[in-house]
């Protein structure tokens, strides 16, 4: 298989991961709800999120605990003193004119450094290396009426200033956009099972890019909203940089932006060093010590995480590694094959409908797996419909389609549509006597000619539209045949 | 030494409007006070603890439960201006 690398382009991606501490029930150092999705615009603040004079912040323990979590799940090793430090800078969506961040210089420690994520990219094995996890505070939320290119004014929600945030910054080892793209599902996979951020929620994981290749400097992209706009962003920037190099020229130090609606990315024409954020220790809030004791209390209350959980797929269930490792790359997915094998005893099989028709179909309609309304006992209800010989397989993939594309169960789409198999002779023969009748020169030719034969049970499947028993089918052409 | 231009870009980061006659002044008395941290960074400190914080305290937390947040049309008295509950500020890309 390709590996997609450009051979001697010496592509270097990192990316900057923000993650929402989504399991924490309020923000980062205040106690107003974090829950702000769906609320009304600026109902969820305080002195403190609004970065009111006088006030002062109070850090969240459980959102350390998380952080911490999510540091171990990465092998990233945990300071045992964290501070916080201000990064200083003017934007709408910042209510104190600086955010409560972390930071790796000027004497700065973050809540841990190193580490790596191991994931498979089309069956090969990659290994990325994390650089540092702060935890900081998310931003205001901005919208603009209208459309962001058309709208002269931007409206302000600060429910979201304040919500724990984790950033996860690799170092630049991966050599693909492909790499990227699986390096984030795992990502994902990995804080779903520890259960402190949910992929449900819109805008939980963003993500930032650095790319740079041979010669030329590094550029970074910002405001991608999906993986899979990460993945588009990163093949446009190769192309683009490739072009510049083709040209005699080179790509120049630079933030651009991934403009979504045109699908490629634009220079922002800003110059920030990073100087000009004038960083120092946040003097409202003291230093963290995390103990050795602390870690390992944390370690013990660790949930399953993908990587164990494959290697209990192969061994629990019997599966091919491969199998074990699509299915854990997703949480849900791997909840709902669980959930599978407790109702159905070929583990195997539903593996095989999972990945091979369940996932396609998620992504040919473009539906989050986090949206899929299909059960697990309506998905193994499917299988049991080809068991009983009540649909055939081809069918069934029909009915997953059409089940995944409309919401409907499986069951109902076999009802509405009227697409249970016809194994009834008589009515077989009945499809036969007419086919034979439309086509009486291939009929002639059946008696001589195997393939005339697959021709006639083509045309009964046509009028049925796929639903006649094969089997059935063939015998009772192969019988009328001999009676001519 | 801290020269005009430094000034002026600090003064931009920090949104504050100068004069001329300011911008020479803070540059002068910004270069004295750079002066007097260059003596502080000639002591040897490579055996002391950097202090990031004067308090002697460490580990001050809260825990995960929910505190009643303002009203919105308090939060909204504060902002210039506002629309359907959101504070309206300019576009800035």
């Amino acid at each position: 298989m390709a590996t997609g690398r450009d051979e001697g382009l010496d592509v270097k991606i990192g990316l900057e991961v923000h993650v929402q501490l989504t399991a924490l029930k309020t923000k980062l150092f205040c106690g107003c709800s974090a829950n702000y999705r769906g609320m009304p615009p600026n109902t969820l603040t305080c002195p403190i999120c609004l970065g009111h004079p006088g006030t002062l912040p109070v850090l969240n323990r459980k959102a350390v605990e998380h952080a911490m979590m999510v540091a171990l799940a990465l092998n990233s090793s945990i300071s045992r003193q964290m501070i916080f430090f201000r990064k200083n800078y003017f934007y709408v969506d910042l209510p104190k004119n600086f955010q409560i961040s972390q930071y790796d210089k000027a004497g700065g420690v973050p809540l841990s450094t190193g580490g790596w994520v191991e994931f498979a990219v089309n069956g090969e094995k990659k290994k990325v290396r994390i650089r540092r996890i702060q935890l900081e505070e998310d931003p205001a939320r901005l919208t603009y009426p209208g459309t962001i290119t058309t709208s002269s004014y931007t409206l302000v929600d600060f429910n979201r200033a304040g919500v724990a945030l984790l950033e996860i910054v690799t170092e630049p080892d991966m050599e693909t956009p492909e790499e990227a793209y699986f390096f984030l599902q795992k990502l994902r996979s990995i804080v779903e099972h520890l259960g402190v951020s949910s992929e449900n929620m819109q805008g939980s994981m963003r993500c930032d890019a650095n790319i740079s290749i041979k010669g030329g400097a590094r550029v970074e992209i910002k405001n991608i909203s999906s993986f899979r706009d990460v993945r588009r962003a990163l093949q446009y920037e190769i192309i683009r940089q490739k072009q510049l190099l083709r040209r005699g020229g080179a790509a120049k130090q630079e933030t651009r932006h991934w403009d979504e609606d045109r699908q490629i990315t634009v220079s922002l024409r800003v110059k920030e060093t990073e100087s000009d954020y004038r960083y120092f220790p946040e003097p409202d809030l003291v230093p963290v010590k995390i103990s050795e004791e602390w870690i390992s209390e944390v370690a013990s209350k660790m949930p399953e995480l993908p990587d164990d959980r494959r290697e209990r797929f192969t061994s629990d269930y019997g599966i091919p590694e491969y199998d074990a490792t699509v299915l854990t790359s997703n949480k849900k997915i791997a909840d709902f094959f669980e959930e599978c094998c407790k109702l159905y005893p070929n583990p195997k099989k539903v593996a095989n409908w999972i990945m091979s028709d369940l996932l396609r179909n998620i992504n040919e309609t473009g539906i989050d797996v986090a949206e899929m309304s299909i059960t697990a006992e309506q998905f193994i209800d499917l299988l049991k419909m080809i068991d009983e010989e009540l649909i055939s397989g081809k069918i069934a993939k029909r009915v997953l389609r059409e089940a995944i594309r409309t919401g409907r169960s499986p069951r109902k789409v076999v009802e509405d549509e009227g697409l249970l198999k016809i194994s009834d002779e008589k009515m077989i023969a009945k499809i036969v006597d007419e086919v034979f009748h439309e086509f009486e020169g291939a009929v002639a030719d059946a008696k001589r000619d195997r393939k005339a034969v697959n021709f006639l049970v083509g045309q009964v499947m046509r009028k049925t539209r796929g639903r006649a028993d094969p089997e059935i089918t063939n015998k009772v052409i192969l019988s009328k045949l001999e009676e001519k | 030494m801290i020269t005009k231009e430094v000034v002026e870009h600090v003064a931009w980061l920090a949104r504050i409007k100068l004069s001329e006659e300011e911008k020479e002044k803070f540059a002068r008395q910004l270069s004295k006070i750079l002066e007097y941290f260059n003596m502080i960074s000639n002591v040897d400190t490579s055996n002391v603890e950097p202090t990031f914080h004067v308090v002697e305290l460490h580990n001050v937390f809260r825990d995960d439960e929910e505190k009643e947040s303002l009203p919105q049309e308090v939060v909204l008295k504060s902002a210039r201006e506002s629309e359907d509950g959101f504070v309206k500020a300019p576009r800035i890309l």
